[in-house]
C-alpha cells in the first residue's frame, strides 16, 4: 500500500530510516529532491530529503533525527503501518557543470542523510572522482558510514569529542584538504546552517565552488506560501522550488540562520509541555 | 423592506473563528424570498446561470428541498457560493428591485437546511476518462459537470486537504471547513474520485495524464505570491499573505499547540493591500489578539475586497490607512521587524477601471510594527508544465487558452484563475462549467 513503511530501523542515536513504499514518488525521484510529510491530522508538514530510491522495490528512504514534536511522532510509526500523508518528489535535481571531475562532499550530522543521495548520484552512478568528509558531535552519532563506504575509501571523519576520527570539526578537515588536494573543484555542503556557511567561507577562500543543500523552514513545498524564502543574490527565492541546493557563494547564511530561529519559542513552548507530561 | 442576516457582534466575534454571518431563520428566508417579481433577469448576472426566480418561488412555498435540488442543477457549492460569491457585482448587481432580493443569502439559507439531498450516484457510461488538476471551485464545478454527464472522473491535488482557496486562504469565520467537507462529500457521493498529495508536474506528469485519460482540465489555480521587492522584505515577522493564512486555515495555527504548526504573533499588525486577502488576514490577526491596521495605496473606495469584508474590518476595530505605499523595511540586530518607511501618495484623476490613479509625493512617514503581511495579489504557479511540453503562458504566467477553453496542447482545457489571473470563486465556476461543456461536446459522445 502507497505511503507504508516497508522497513524501519534504528541506526544511530534519535535517528530512524524508513524504507518506505510508494510506486509515483520513486519513478519520477531525482537525485536532491524531498518530500513533505504529515503524521498526524493536527500535524505539521515536515520536509526530508529522500536519501535513495530502490525502483524495483518501488520504495525510497528517509533518514531522520528526531528534534521536535514531528519528528518524534514520526518515529514511533511501527514497520507497516502507514504515514498519513506525502508528497513528492519535491525541488530541483541537483544539477553539477559538465566539467567537475573531482568532488569533495562535506556532511555534518544529520547533514549526512541529504548528502549522500549526492554522493550516490556522483561517485556510484556518473562514477566521478571524489571524497567524503563526515562529521558528528560523537561516534554514536554518526550516520550512514559503511554505505559511503561501499561507494568511495576516501572517507575523513571527524567528531567533536574524538570518539572516532579525528577530533574536531568538519571544517577542520575540508580546511586540510582543500590546502592539500589541488584537483578538486567542486564541494557540495549539507548540515547545520553555521556549519553550510563556514564551509562556504573556506571554500571561497579557496576559490573553490560550492554547493549547498538547504533546510528551511516550509509548508506547502510548491512555491505558494513563501515561507521558505531566502535571499540569494540579493533576490528572493524559494527553497521548495528553486532549491533545495544552491550556490553557496550567493546564499545570504545570516539572515537563512535568523529565520530558521523564527519559532524557536513556539518549539521550546511545545518541548515544555511534553516535558511535563 | 429587505431582510438581512444578522451578523454575530464583533465584540463576541474577535475572540474566536466562528461564522461572523448567522444566516436566515425559516420565516426570515421565506419573507425575503416573498419579494422577489420571479422576473429571472438576475439569471444573467450568474456565471453558472443558477435558475434563480425558479428556487426562489420554492421558498416562498416552503419547499425548501424542491428549491436546493433547483440549485444543485447548475451549482454543487450552494453553501460556498451564497458565503463568498460577490453577489452584489453578481446575480444581485441585475436585480431589478432598487434594494436587490439577497439572492446569495437565500442559497446560503438552503444549503445550510441539510436536507437530504437529491444527488444520485452518476455511473461513468461514455468510459471515457477526465483528469482534473487542482481541487479549488474551478476543478471542483468541472469535476460535477462530466461526472453527471457520465465520464469517469478523477481530481488530483497537490495539498492534503481539498478545496484549493477556499481551505487555505478563506478564513473559517467566513467559510467554516465543514460547509467545504459536506459539498466535497456530495461530488464524492456521486462518484468523483480524489487524490490528494499528488503534485501534477512532478509525482506524476502531465504528459502521463494524457496517456491515461481522454482529456485533461487543468484548474490550478494563481497560488504564486507577488510581493513588493522592497529591502528588507526578508525580515522576521514579515509574511506573504499566503503564509500567514495557511498557517491558519489549513494547518489550524490558532489552535496551536493542541496542532502542531505555530504561528508568529505580534502586538502590531500591518497588512499591506485592499483585496479579499488582505482583509482576510486582518481579521484574522485581529483574531490573534493584534492591534491591526491596513494600508492601502488608493483611497478606499478603489479597494477591490468586497464592501461588507471592508465594514466588518471596521467593525472589527481595523484601521484602515489609505495613499500609503510601502518603500523599505527596517529590521533590528536580530533580524526581527522595528518598522516599515512609507511614502505618500496623492490621487490625480481617475484611471480607465474608474478607479483613482495615485503618484508617489515626497513625504514620508514611518510605522511601527511587530508583523508585516503582504497581500498585493497572486499570479498562477507553471509547476504542471514541468518535465511536459507545448503549454504556453503569457508574461502574468495564465495558461492561454483557446474560445473552446483549450490549451495550446491537445485535449488539455484549463479554467479559473490560472487562466483569469486571481478572481472570484463564482467566475472561476462559470468558466469551468463552460470548460466542461466543451469536453462534452468534443469527446463526450
Ligand atoms: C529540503 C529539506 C530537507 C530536509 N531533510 C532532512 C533529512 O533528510 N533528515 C532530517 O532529519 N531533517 C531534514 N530536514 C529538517 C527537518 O525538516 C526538520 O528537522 C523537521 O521539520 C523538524 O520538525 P520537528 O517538529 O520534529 O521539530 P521542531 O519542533 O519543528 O524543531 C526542533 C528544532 O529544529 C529546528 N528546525 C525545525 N525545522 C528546521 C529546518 N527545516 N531546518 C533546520 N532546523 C529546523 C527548530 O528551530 C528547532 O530548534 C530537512 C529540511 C528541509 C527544508
Ligand atoms: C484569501 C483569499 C480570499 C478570497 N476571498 C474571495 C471571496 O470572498 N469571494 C470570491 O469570490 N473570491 C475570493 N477569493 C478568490 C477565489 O478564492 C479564487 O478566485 C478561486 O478560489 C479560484 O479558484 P480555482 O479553482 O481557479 O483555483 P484555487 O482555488 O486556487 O485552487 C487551485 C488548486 O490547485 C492546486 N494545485 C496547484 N497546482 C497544482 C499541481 N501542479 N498539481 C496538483 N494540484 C495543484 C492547489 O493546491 C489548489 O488547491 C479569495 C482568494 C483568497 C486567496
Ligand atoms: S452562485 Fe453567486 S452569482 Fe450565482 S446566484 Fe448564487 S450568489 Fe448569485
Ligand atoms: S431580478 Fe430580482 S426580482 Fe427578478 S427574479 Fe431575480 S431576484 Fe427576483
Ligand atoms: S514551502 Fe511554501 S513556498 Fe516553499
Amino acid at each position: 500500500m502507497r505511503n507504508q513503511i516497508v522497513k524501519k530501523e534504528k541506526i544511530a542515536s534519535k535517528t530512524y530510516s524508513f524504507w518506505i513504499y510508494h510506486p509515483e514518488i520513486v519513478s519520477h525521484y531525482k537525485p536532491g529532491q524531498f518530500i513533505i510529510l504529515r503524521v498526524t491530522e493536527k500535524g505539521e508538514r515536515i520536509p526530508l530529503t529522500i536519501v535513495e530510491v530502490d525502483r524495483e522495490k518501488e520504495i525510497f528512504r528517509i533518514i531522520f533525527q528526531v528534534v521536535g514534536k514531528s519528528t518524534r511522532l514520526l518515529s514511533k510509526i511501527d514497520e507497516n503501518e502507514m504515514i498519513l500523508d506525502i508528497l513528492g518528489p519535491l525541488g530541483n535535481e541537483v544539477r553539477i557543470n559538465k566539467d567537475v571531475a573531482n568532488i569533495l562532499f562535506v556532511g555534518g550530522g544529520i547533514g549526512i542523510a541529504p548528502l549522500f543521495s549526492k554522493i550516490k548520484e556522483f561517485l556510484k552512478e556518473k562514477k566521478l572522482k571524489g571524497s567524503v568528509i563526515l562529521g558528528a558531535r560523537s561516534s554514536e552519532n554518526l550516520i550512514l558510514e559503511n554505505e559511503i563506504l561501499e561507494i568511495t575509501r576516501n572517507i575523513y571523519i571527524t567528531t567533536d569529542d574524538g570518539s572516532k576520527g579525528k577530533k574536531g570539526f568538519v571544517t577542520d578537515a575540508l580546511r586540510d584538504l582543500l590546502n592539500t588536494n589541488e584537483d578538486i573543484d567542486l564541494v557540495i555542503s549539507a548540515g547545520p546552517v553555521k556549519m553550510m556557511k563556514k564551509t562556504v567561507e573556506i571554500a571561497k577562500k579557496n576559490k573553490i565552488d560550492i554547493l549547498v543543500s538547504l533546510n528551511t523552514l516550509m509548508i506547502d513545498g510548491t512555491g505558494m506560501c513563501g515561507g521558505c524564502r531566502i535571499e540569494y543574490d540579493n533576490k528572493t527565492r524559494f527553497t521548495c522550488v528553486d532549491g533545495p541546493v544552491f550556490d553557496g557563494y550567493k546564499v545570504n547564511f545570516q539572515q537563512l540562520i535568523k529565520r530558521n530561529n523564527q519559532y524557536h519559542s513556539h518549539e521550546c513552548k511545545i518541548k515544555n509541555l511534553e516535558d511535563n507530561l | 423592506m429587505a431582510v438581512n442576516p444578522k451578523d454575530r457582534p464583533s465584540e463576541e466575534r474577535i475572540n474566536d473563528f466562528d461564522e461572523v454571518n448567522l444566516g436566515y431563520t425559516d420565516e426570515e428566508a421565506v419573507k425575503e424570498a416573498q419579494r422577489c417579481k420571479e422576473c429571472g433577469v438576475c439569471i444573467k448576472g450568474c456565471p453558472v446561470r443558477i435558475n434563480i426566480p425558479a428556487f426562489i418561488s420554492q421558498i416562498k412555498k416552503k419547499n425548501f428541498k424542491r428549491a436546493l435540488s433547483i440549485i444543485e442543477k447548475d451549482n454543487i457549492l450552494p453553501g460556498i457560493c451564497g458565503r463568498v460569491c460577490p453577489q452584489e457585482n453578481q446575480c444581485e448587481a441585475r436585480c431589478i428591485m432598487d434594494n436587490p432580493i439577497n439572492i446569495g443569502a437565500l442559497e446560503r439559507f438552503l444549503a445550510d437546511k441539510k436536507v437530504p439531498k437529491d444527488i444520485g450516484i452518476y455511473p461513468s457510461k461514455n468510459n471515457k476518462k477526465i483528469a482534473i488538476v487542482g481541487s479549488g471551485p474551478a476543478g471542483l464545478t468541472s469535476a460535477f459537470e462530466l461526472k453527471k454527464s457520465g465520464f469517469e472522473v478523477v481530481v488530483y491535488e497537490a495539498l492534503h486537504k481539498l478545496g484549493g482557496v477556499l481551505r487555505y486562504g478563506i478564513p473559517n469565520f467566513r467559510l467554516p471547513d465543514e460547509i467545504i467537507d459536506e459539498e466535497i462529500e456530495q461530488l464524492k457521493k456521486m462518484g468523483v474520485q480524489f487524490r490528494t498529495n499528488f503534485l501534477i508536474g512532478k509525482t506524476l506528469y502531465l504528459d502521463e495524464l494524457l496517456d491515461k485519460f481522454d482529456g485533461i482540465v487543468i484548474a490550478t489555480g494563481a497560488g504564486l505570491p507577488r510581493y513588493l521587492k522592497i529591502p528588507g522584505e526578508n525580515s522576521i515577522g514579515v509574511f506573504f499573505a499566503n503564509e500567514f493564512l495557511t498557517r491558519i486555515n489549513l494547518m489550524k495555527a490558532y489552535k496551536f499547540p493542541e496542532y502542531h504548526t505555530p504561528i508568529y504573533k505580534g502586538k502590531k499588525v500591518v497588512v499591506i493591500g485592499g483585496g479579499n486577502v488582505a482583509i482576510d488576514a486582518a481579521r484574522v490577526a485581529r483574531r490573534l489578539k493584534s492591534e491591526v491596521m491596513i494600508c492601502y495605496r488608493r483611497l478606499e473606495e478603489d479597494m477591490p475586497a468586497r464592501n461588507e469584508e471592508i465594514q466588518h474590518a471596521k467593525e472589527e476595530g481595523i484601521e484602515i490607512k489609505t495613499l500609503l505605499n510601502p518603500k523599505k523595511i527596517i529590521s533590528k540586530d536580530d533580524g526581527k521587524i522595528k518598522k516599515v518607511k512609507f511614502v505618500k501618495m496623492k490621487t490625480v484623476g481617475k484611471q480607465q477601471d474608474g478607479r483613482n490613479a495615485v503618484v508617489e509625493t515626497e513625504e514620508y512617514i514611518d510605522i511601527e510594527t511587530d508583523i508585516f503581511i503582504e497581500a498585493i495579489g497572486q499570479i498562477p504557479n507553471k509547476i504542471i508544465q514541468q518535465n511536459s511540453k507545448g503549454l504556453e503562458f503569457d508574461s502574468w504566467n495564465s495558461l492561454k487558452i483557446d474560445e473552446n477553453m483549450e490549451t495550446t496542447k491537445n485535449n488539455v482545457w484549463a479554467a479559473g484563475d490560472v487562466v483569469s489571473g486571481a478572481a472570484t470563486v463564482i467566475k472561476a465556476m462559470g468558466e469551468a462549467k463552460k470548460a466542461a461543456e466543451k469536453i462534452i461536446k468534443e469527446i463526450g459522445g
